[in-house]
């Protein structure tokens, strides 16, 4: 750990996660949005968007990390990520097919499937984000205002 | 959507219902609505189980596939008659602890984690709905590690700090458990490229000779074991249920552990046929002494403990060694006295824990010193552990009397009368360490200075009692337990290929 008054010094992290931070951003995107089609995603890509984040704030600190992704707000992502995949079964359910049946979602079936996959990878995408960034805050402490 | 459809959707509905209640409980901020959600779900719960229990009961076995993909392929939900039945139990109770949790997690619990608390209840209930109702192995591991998951949370939640050691404790043993059934469901995988339990069963019949194969039951009988705390796999469980919040303590000591037991059977009796079991692998040699052994020495441990919650816990291991006894009896009857046992047990032991919850809510104590004199301040708490107790004795006209029947009539159809002589001892073990209670809280005074305890609040005691209705009256009128736990088990048995 390097203290907070040692900040000055440091020019290579800060430059290489300002550098690094929005590709890491846009891949964990990529494999999210990429999962249908290749290797790839909901929880590789929330992982590594999460990762971003966590760079971030092991760079510039937890507590601008915290004022970026505030963990009250966090808690509520994680549970949403998990409605949505429901949301998405339960969907299926009503237009006459089984539970998480993707083909009845449009009145082409091969649509249907990309349509269901894509939304319900976005709902584990955005839990596992949310859960991973709101575990490491955890294991910094909650009270903690002070920085890495 | 008609209610037809909706009837055929309600294999998925009982496991999907609480899982979404769960994330809506954690987005609801004010604790009563969190609440209200939850006991509503719980409700939703007990009503699709008791319909399922007559969809099967009509109709035979229910199977709903996930996502249009067929089954041995895709995830497969099974309901048979031995799932409908600890169905029913799972969400039985579900439905009674919630509306009791209300004023217990307000005594017991900071005001900010309520909705998490809820969100932690549904999950657990829908991780123990999920292992009952899957049709595939690797299915139930991932529900299994649901309910485990929230279950750890949910004992930390005890006010006492000693409940972050024991909620640790059980991570560790329960984590050890998990892992030692995926290693076996992954060996099973190898050997046959299958996860579908039915599938499974088929195709692992000619393999009866495969050390893999003996490797992957022994690797899931561990794994289990230390799920539903068989001896000597039982010494995280006495911390856990003595440190969780009353809540929690009353829904998985009469659930989890059952749905662990409910795991055993199903693997034993459906995927490796108990021909396999008994006569190749010898399990009988196995689970008996160890079932004897839990249950003597659990049963003398509960007479010396202080701490009612804990006492309660031990004579919790030596009920489960009956339900092992049952099973290793490798007999219809044997196996029935068992299931009989899973539903009469839930019954006791929620009521228990339930009336103890009502002291802990007004005392703010479980401590068997603390207890005396209670039994006339708080004549309907007390009244109930008494009945509680006396069920758990097995004690004519409760339920308690109904299991240990079909049990000393299963283990004299083998002729062993030792065994039969055991089953009376330690169930006059029970009357000692029940009886420490009744005469600690009705015959010793209410020592000096002591809080004067009013009644609890009749949203506690009214679950309780009826719990303890239940106990009476399903141990007079016994037709429909025994009906279902002695068809699931012919089915069982008879089933085999």
């Amino acid at each position: 750990m390097i203290k907070s008054d040692s900040k000055p010094r440091q020019v290579v992290r800060p430059v290489i996660t300002r550098l690094l931070m929005p590709y890491i951003l846009l891949f964990g995107l990529y494999v999210q949005f990429h999962g249908d089609f290749g290797p790839g995603g909901g929880f590789q890509a929330g992982v590594i968007f999460a990762s971003g984040i966590i760079l971030y704030a092991l760079t510039f600190g937890v507590a601008r990390a915290r004022s970026l992704l505030p963990p009250d707000s966090l808690q509520p992502l994680a549970a949403l990520g998990v409605l949505l995949y429901g949301a998405v079964g339960v969907a299926s359910l009503f237009m006459d097919g089984h539970f998480l049946n993707y083909s009845v979602l449009s009145s082409d079936p091969v649509q249907g499937q990309h349509l269901g996959i894509l939304l319900i990878e976005l709902g584990v995408g955005i839990t596992v984000t949310a859960v991973m960034v709101l575990v490491f805050f955890a294991f910094f402490g909650r009270d903690e205002e002070g920085e890495v | 959507m008609t209610l037809n459809m909706l009837l055929s959707h309600l294999p998925a509905l009982q496991v999907v219902v609480p899982l979404l209640a769960a994330p809506l409980c954690a987005l609801l901020r004010p604790r009563h609505l969190a609440w209200a959600v939850a006991t509503l779900t719980s409700w939703v719960c007990l009503l699709i189980s008791l319909t399922l229990v007559a969809q099967v009961q009509a109709g035979g076995t229910l199977r709903y596939t996930f996502g249009g993909w067929p089954s041995p392929w895709g995830i497969e939900y099974v309901v048979d008659l031995l799932g409908a039945y600890v169905l029913l139990i799972v969400s039985l109770i579900a439905a009674l602890v919630l509306p009791y949790a209300r004023r217990s997690v307000e005594r017991e619990i900071d005001p900010e984690h309520h909705s998490l608390f809820y969100t932690a209840l549904l999950l657990c209930l829908c991780g123990l709905l999920g292992i009952v109702i899957t049709g595939d192995a690797f299915n139930l591991f991932v529900f299994l590690e649901i309910s485990s998951l929230s279950t750890y949370t949910l004992i930390s939640f005890g006010r006492d700090r000693r409940a972050l050691t024991a909620s640790y404790q059980y991570l560790i043993m329960g984590t050890i458990g998990a892992t030692f059934f995926l290693i076996g469901v992954g060996l099973l995988y190898v050997l046959t490229g299958t996860l579908n339990m039915a599938d499974l069963a088929e195709r692992i019949v000619p393999l009866a000779e495969s050390r893999t194969l003996h490797t992957a039951f022994a690797f899931i009988l561990v794994g289990v074991s230390l799920k539903l705390a068989l001896f000597p796999l039982h010494l995280w469980l006495p911390n856990a249920y003595a440190h969780a919040p009353s809540v929690v303590s009353a829904f998985i000591a009469s659930t989890a552990t059952k749905v662990a037991v409910y795991v055993v059977v199903r693997f034993i009796f459906s995927l490796f046929g108990y021909r396999f079991a008994f006569d190749q692998m010898q399990l009988d040699w196995v689970l008996l002494p160890l079932a004897i052994i839990g249950i003597f020495t659990a049963s003398v441990v509960a007479v010396f403990q202080e701490n009612v919650k804990r006492m309660l816990a031990y004579s919790s291991l030596a009920q489960i060694g009956y339900m092992m006894l049952g099973i290793s009896l490798d007999s219809v009857t044997g196996l029935t006295a068992s299931l009989l046992h899973l539903f009469n047990h839930a019954l006791m032991k929620g009521a228990l824990f339930m009336a103890l919850g009502a002291v802990f809510y007004r005392i703010g104590s479980v401590q068997l010193g603390q207890m005396a004199g209670l039994g006339r301040q708080m004549p309907w708490t007390l009244g109930a552990v008494v009945a509680g107790g006396l069920s758990l004795i097995g004690v004519p006209l409760t339920v308690g009397f109904i299991s240990k029947w079909y049990l000393i009539l299963a283990v004299i159809e083998q002729g062993w009368w030792i065994l039969a002589a055991l089953v009376l001892v330690t169930s006059l073990i029970a009357l000692v360490y029940m009886w420490r209670v009744v005469e600690t809280s009705y015959f010793q005074p209410r020592p000096a200075g002591a809080v004067i305890a009013g009644e609890a609040p009749l949203s506690l005691i009214a679950p309780t009692w009826l719990l303890v209705l239940a106990n009476l009256y399903f141990g007079i009128d016994t037709g429909f337990t025994i009906d279902l736990a002695g068809s699931a088990a012919a089915a069982l048995i008879g089933g085999e290929p």
